[in-house]
């Protein structure tokens, strides 16, 4: 079931084609507007480089969450998944796991060319993809909670992004904390260490309350 | 079933769960709102007495430190009150009462404003204490953060119409910000112990005169009596706005709501 899931969810993404590119687009787009805005000397670059690798990500999976579950409350699939209570929660874990596939993990992918242009070296870019890898499950955890809330509201994508950025922030700051720890030479295990921490936590309690939170919307 | 016996119902309950019918609290919460009012402008004008005539001047800050005296009871409100909308939170998912998800929504405005006065209290003490408004330190941020979660659960009432699902969507989002509170302090702490040395510590505070904790004790017991008498009269708005009109029986002397002595339906005559 769980599988099926991913496998429909991944499909029906293809089908849909530029959607899942263009989060990527995005990713790399925001992460070049920084640049532009300020100037671009290498020691200002450096500094900023894995932040703003950060906020793009979570930035750009935003961007990716009224998809996650709108689309399916509307024709009526998710109420028909939520009645087969036995299999659901393995629907649900298989939608959050093909959002991640669509979205985290490509974003993870091209990071590093986001941390070439920022002058990062192979060290620290190493360090910002598994970051990227370990955080970007979290902020789709989070992020569907949101999503799933926000399908009882009519807020539209501010409500989400107030809902959604909040709670983000610890991932943000382990996620970007990692890099920089690695530069000024102290190592990012440590960081590196409460992301995955914060990643099974979040594996755990999250789906659990994104499933009430779709409960309720479909009250 | 009419509306008055639901009422009833409860009647035979322990005293909590009596409570809890929203017909019932109403006139319960009607006769608390003018006691805790008072007990509020009583504290506080003892509270400001003592803080900003009686206790001496900090040798190191001079006057401004007095702001502590509002700064300080607001931040713990702060927090307390999100607290509290988390267990009402909890209890409107687990028990399904109406009166529980009510009070949640009566205290989320309360405790928005504490945190905003916390913060801008704290920014007006920060600019001759340390020469600026704004530090990114542990506390200031997650105080910041905490207002962006208030901001979160109040927008959500708000742009949800269901009044039932709306309830429990704020309660929802109430508990997940409650155990991310936590989280995020720490992590801000961590950041911030990293990013700059120590530049401002707020816990290596000299020590307190005893007069001063006094005043901010008094004060923060003011601020508490003012937020429940807030959120009481919140509350009952909320009853007013949700419930029949006929199952609110106000015994309590104030004044009643026009349209609950006439049966309903009867208006348009």
């Amino acid at each position: 079931m769980f599988f099926a899931s991913v496998q429909r969810d991944l499909r029906l993404l293809l089908r849909q084609g530029s959607e899942a590119w263009l989060v990527l687009v995005f990713f790399l787009l925001i992460a070049s507007l920084f640049p532009l805005a300020m100037q671009p000397e290498t020691k200002t670059l450096l500094a900023i480089g894995p932040g703003v690798t950060w906020v793009s990500a979570l930035l750009s999976v935003l961007l990716s969450m009224p998809r996650m579950f709108a689309a399916d409350a509307q024709d009526g699939s998710l109420e028909q998944m939520l009645l087969q209570s036995e299999a659901w929660m393995a629907m649900l874990l298989g939608k959050l796991v093909a959002h991640w596939l669509a979205s985290g993990l490509p974003l993870s992918l091209v990071a590093p060319l986001i941390g070439l242009q920022y002058g990062l070296d192979a060290g620290a870019i190493a360090v910002l993809v598994a970051g990227l890898l370990l955080g970007t499950p979290m902020l789709t955890l989070i992020g569907a909670i949101a999503a799933a809330l926000n399908l009882s509201a009519r807020g539209g994508g501010a409500l989400l992004a107030l809902l959604m950025l909040p709670l983000c922030i610890p991932v943000l700051v382990f996620g970007a904390g990692a890099v920089e720890a690695q530069s000024a030479g102290l190592g990012a295990e440590a960081h590196l260490s409460l992301l995955a921490a914060g990643l099974i936590i979040a594996s755990i309690l999250a789906p659990w309350a994104c499933s009430s939170a779709i409960k309720i919307a479909l009250d | 079933m009419k509306a008055s016996d639901a009422v009833k119902e409860h009647e035979s309950g322990p005293l909590w769960s009596r409570y809890a019918a929203p017909a019932r609290f109403f006139p319960l919460a009607g006769r608390l709102v003018v006691p805790f009012y008072v007990l509020a402008a009583i504290l506080g004008a003892i509270g400001l007495y003592i803080g900003f005539v009686i206790a001496p001047t900090d040798w190191q800050q001079g006057e401004s430190y007095r702001i502590v005296f509002i700064h300080v009871p607001a931040a713990w409100m702060s927090m307390i009150i999100y607290l509290a909308m988390a267990f009402w939170g909890l209890l409107a998912l687990v028990l399904n009462t109406r009166l529980s998800a009510m009070m949640l929504q009566a205290l989320a405005p309360t405790g928005a404003w504490m945190t905003f006065i916390a913060l801008w209290t704290g920014a007006f003490w920060g600019k001759p204490t340390w020469g600026t408004y704004w530090v990114w330190d542990a506390r200031i941020t997650s105080e910041l953060i905490l207002l962006f979660l208030y901001f979160g659960v109040i927008g959500l009432r708000a742009s949800i119409d269901d009044d039932r699902k709306a309830d429990k969507a704020c309660a929802l989002m109430a508990i997940v910000g409650a155990v991310n509170v936590p989280i995020i302090y720490f992590s801000v702490k961590w950041w911030n112990t990293l990013h700059q040395g120590a530049s401002v510590s707020l816990t290596a505070a000299p020590k307190m005169a005893q007069t001063m904790l006094v005043a901010m004790l008094i004060m923060t017991a003011a601020a508490w009596a003012y937020s429940i008498a807030t959120s009481l009269v919140r509350v009952r708005s909320l009853i007013i706005q949700r419930e029949p009109p006929s199952t609110i029986a106000d015994s309590s002397g104030g004044p009643q709501p026009a349209f609950a002595t006439s049966p309903p339906g009867s208006s348009g005559k």
